[in-house]
């Protein structure tokens, strides 16, 4: 293992790519990583559109961009703003959102099996969202239905997340533990969420498993807006911090090297990731996969040594979207998109490293 | 990163480190069969030592009461206590060896796929045939859980990447969220299927007969040999590859028989309980820190340990809600989790 790192080093080197500084911003030309980074972000942005033309009155996909930019005739406009766009845009945040939380996760754990998932996040937000499913019943359903339900789950997955990092803090957190530590508390987390599921009226039990899959029906402008507005600040934060500080994967040793801010600036980070992660599910339920697959496929399409931040939110971003479409358009019964995401997400990866293998 | 785990076992393996470890066995082997009493007495109805012995050994008597006491035991109590230890045993020796063969310290035996793998099985045969009865489904949970392990262990070893840890971490994950989607297609369009998996998923030991404790308690068996005979090789392969393929060991054949191992004791175990999540994981992690990196003490440890939090876990279950039960998959998480919480949060595990 060391030989080959090695190996790879000497030949990176031999092909470094120039560094550039405009003012203050200093940063190495990578052409291929922008490249995919851009294919991946126009082919987003076109499924995105995608999304918005199909459905019960189809519109095309030229007046679908027209009526995006403001130029498109009023009944479009009624149909693509005020019906589609809550769903397609939730489809977008939580996919981003998702994508960047995962590959935080993963650099700083460094361990590709890291994601939200195995910090908590989702399965506290199960658990509190199974509990207003099944415990309250009915009578509650119009409430927890639109807002009280995603309020929940945030707070269920926030509370969790910071639980699993306040447990692992022991002068700083490390990533190992990290892990074992969120590992533990997914683990009480599902088991509340099994034994309530076991203990709960049937028809319940359906609603909740749907929620427990991920699912993108029935959004509304108000919850796209709270997450859409969530998800860019943290992003904007996430950029300020990661950015001037590349090094994540380099490990503790030299993280210790580089000084003592590098603990903080990981912790911060993290903290990103814990609250990218929570409002992604608190907005479409706890979708699998994606936080644990666009990292990994946004890392060997721009063939970089760890999960690059952008492209792993477009990835994200494209999964969801276009896994949303799919289960809407393509399939005979109405399922869930978390369904959809890991049905072609699962392959998918199986496929990128079976090909990664061969070559 | 992770395999610097084995250098403390050369210095440490003299003499007293080998007998305190064989008295660590024996105490956990003791502490199980007290446990097994406990199981046998616990319940419902709760019996006496005497009523128990009469249960198991006595001739059938007239006498109504202990007539009864003979069906509470041989029927209920005795097949769950046996399961339980029969599951607990192969998960905890599934959990040790798959950490092992992918040196990853996260790793649980329902990484192959095998949990997933069973519970699409469970659901699909549900949704088709009709089953309602735990008995008609247990060998298509076997089968699903096997295939889909073949199928894992079968991605991971195309090409360049065979047998990299990595890559069979990854592809156990795609077909696990594959084939978990799939179940919840299946049971999101059928009632009766879903209602099946949540008791299914909840993982439990009670109300299992021996005709289908003893065929899975073969598989096991199977399984635990094939374990036994592929430690020393565990023990070189996490010095590393390279160093594992100087010393002589076939580092193909060596992780195939460990997973075919992992495949048949998790397959077995959870096409009879259901997937009890966490166990393999928690209890390999606890062997690890009493017997050091030394598989060939690790294993045996991991295995007694996982019987006996199983066997405990159940007991605990029949006790805590009375009337009813709480499945003792349940219980182990909420159990166990805080538990290993506990030994992570003081330290008592190295990043391996």
């Amino acid at each position: 293992m060391n030989g080959s790192e090695v190996a790879g080093g000497a030949e990176a080197k031999a092909s470094m790519p120039p560094g550039v500084r405009l003012g203050w911003v200093s940063f190495v030309w990578r052409p291929w990583l922008v490249l995919v980074t851009l294919v991946l972000a126009a082919a987003a942005f076109l499924v995105f559109c995608l999304s918005i033309s199909v459905g019960d009155f189809p519109i095309g996909l030229s007046r679908v961009i027209a009526t995006i930019l403001g130029r498109g005739e009023p009944v479009d406009e009624f149909v693509v703003m005020d019906l589609r766009m809550p769903r397609a845009l939730a489809g977008l945040v939580v996919g981003v959102a998702l994508g960047v939380s995962g590959a935080i996760t993963q650099s700083v754990a460094r361990n590709p099996l890291a994601s939200p998932d195995i910090l908590g996040i989702t399965a506290g937000a199960g658990a509190v969202a199974v509990f207003l499913v099944t415990a309250t019943g009915g009578a509650a359903a119009a409430i927890t239905g639109s807002v009280g339900l995603p309020a929940a789950a945030l707070l269920g997955g926030l509370g969790t997340g910071l639980l699993v990092y306040f447990l692992a803090w022991r002068r700083g957190v490390d990533g190992f533990r990290l892990i074992l530590i969120g590992i533990s508390v997914t683990a009480v987390m599902q088991a509340i969420t099994t034994w309530l599921l076991v203990s709960a009226d049937i028809r319940d039990v359906a609603r909740a498993q749907v929620w427990l899959v991920g699912s993108l029906d029935n959004r509304s402008w108000d919850e796209v807006r709270v997450a859409f507005w969530a998800t860019l600040v943290l992003l904007a934060a996430v950029a300020a911090v990661a950015f001037p500080f590349k090094p994540m994967h380099l490990g503790d040793d030299v993280a210790a090297g580089l000084g003592v801010r590098f603990g903080r600036v990981r912790a911060v980070l993290l903290l990103c990731a814990v609250l990218l992660a929570a409002v992604g599910v608190s907005a479409a339920g706890p979708v699998p996969f994606v936080a644990l697959v666009a990292p990994q496929v946004a890392m060997r399409l721009a063939r970089w040594p760890t999960p690059p931040l952008i492209a792993s939110g477009t990835v994200g971003a494209l999964l969801l979207i276009g896994s949303d479409l799919i289960a809407r358009a393509a399939l005979p019964i109405g399922l869930p998109v978390g369904v959809v995401t890991a049905v072609v997400g699962g392959p998918f990866l199986v496929y990128l490293l079976v090909r990664a293998n061969l070559r | 990163m992770i395999n610097t785990a084995v250098d403390r076992s050369v210095p440490d393996g003299g003499k007293d480190t080998r007998r305190r470890r064989a008295v660590g066995l024996a105490v956990l082997t003791v502490a199980l069969l007290v446990a097994a009493t406990v199981s046998l007495a616990v319940g419902a109805r709760a019996l006496s030592p005497a009523e128990v012995w009469h249960g198991l050994f006595a001739e059938p008597e007239p006498d109504q009461k202990l007539t009864e006491i003979r069906l509470i035991v041989q029927t209920v109590r005795v097949p769950r206590t046996v399961l339980a230890i029969v599951a607990g045993l192969a998960l905890g020796v599934g959990g040790a060896l798959i950490q092992g063969y992918t040196r990853n310290p996260i790793a649980d035996t329902g990484l192959l796929g095998v949990n997933a793998g069973a519970s699409f099985a469970v659901v699909a045969v549900i949704a088709v045939f009709g089953f309602t009865d735990p008995f008609q489904y247990v060998w298509f949970a076997f089968v699903g859980a096997g295939l889909a392990g073949v199928v894992v262990f079968g991605l991971a070893s195309i090409g360049r990447g065979a047998g990299n840890p990595l890559t069979l971490a990854l592809a156990g994950q795609g077909v696990t969220v594959f084939l978990a989607a799939m179940t919840t297609a299946v049971a999101l369009s059928d009632k009766e299927s879903l209602n099946a998996l949540r008791f299914w998923n909840a993982g439990s030991v009670a109300g299992v007969r021996f005709d289908v404790i003893w065929p899975v308690t073969g598989f096991i068996a199977v399984g635990l040999v094939l374990a036994l005979i592929t430690l020393p090789a565990l023990n070189l392969l996490n010095l590393g590859d390279d160093v594992a393929r100087a010393l002589g060991v076939n580092i193909a054949a060596s992780r195939t028989l460990g997973i075919v191992a992992v495949t048949l004791l998790a397959g077995a175990a959870t096409a009879a309980c259901g997937p009890i999540a966490f166990l393999g994981l928690m209890v390999a992690h606890v062997a690890r820190y009493l017997t050091g990196p030394d598989y060939r003490w690790l294993v045996p440890y991991a295995g007694l340990l996982g019987a006996g939090v199983l066997l405990v876990c159940d007991i605990v279950g029949r006790v805590v809600v009375r009337p009813g039960e709480l499945e003792a998959g349940v219980v182990v998480a909420l159990l166990g989790a805080p538990f290993f919480a506990v030994l992570v949060w003081r330290g008592k595990f190295k990043s391996a």
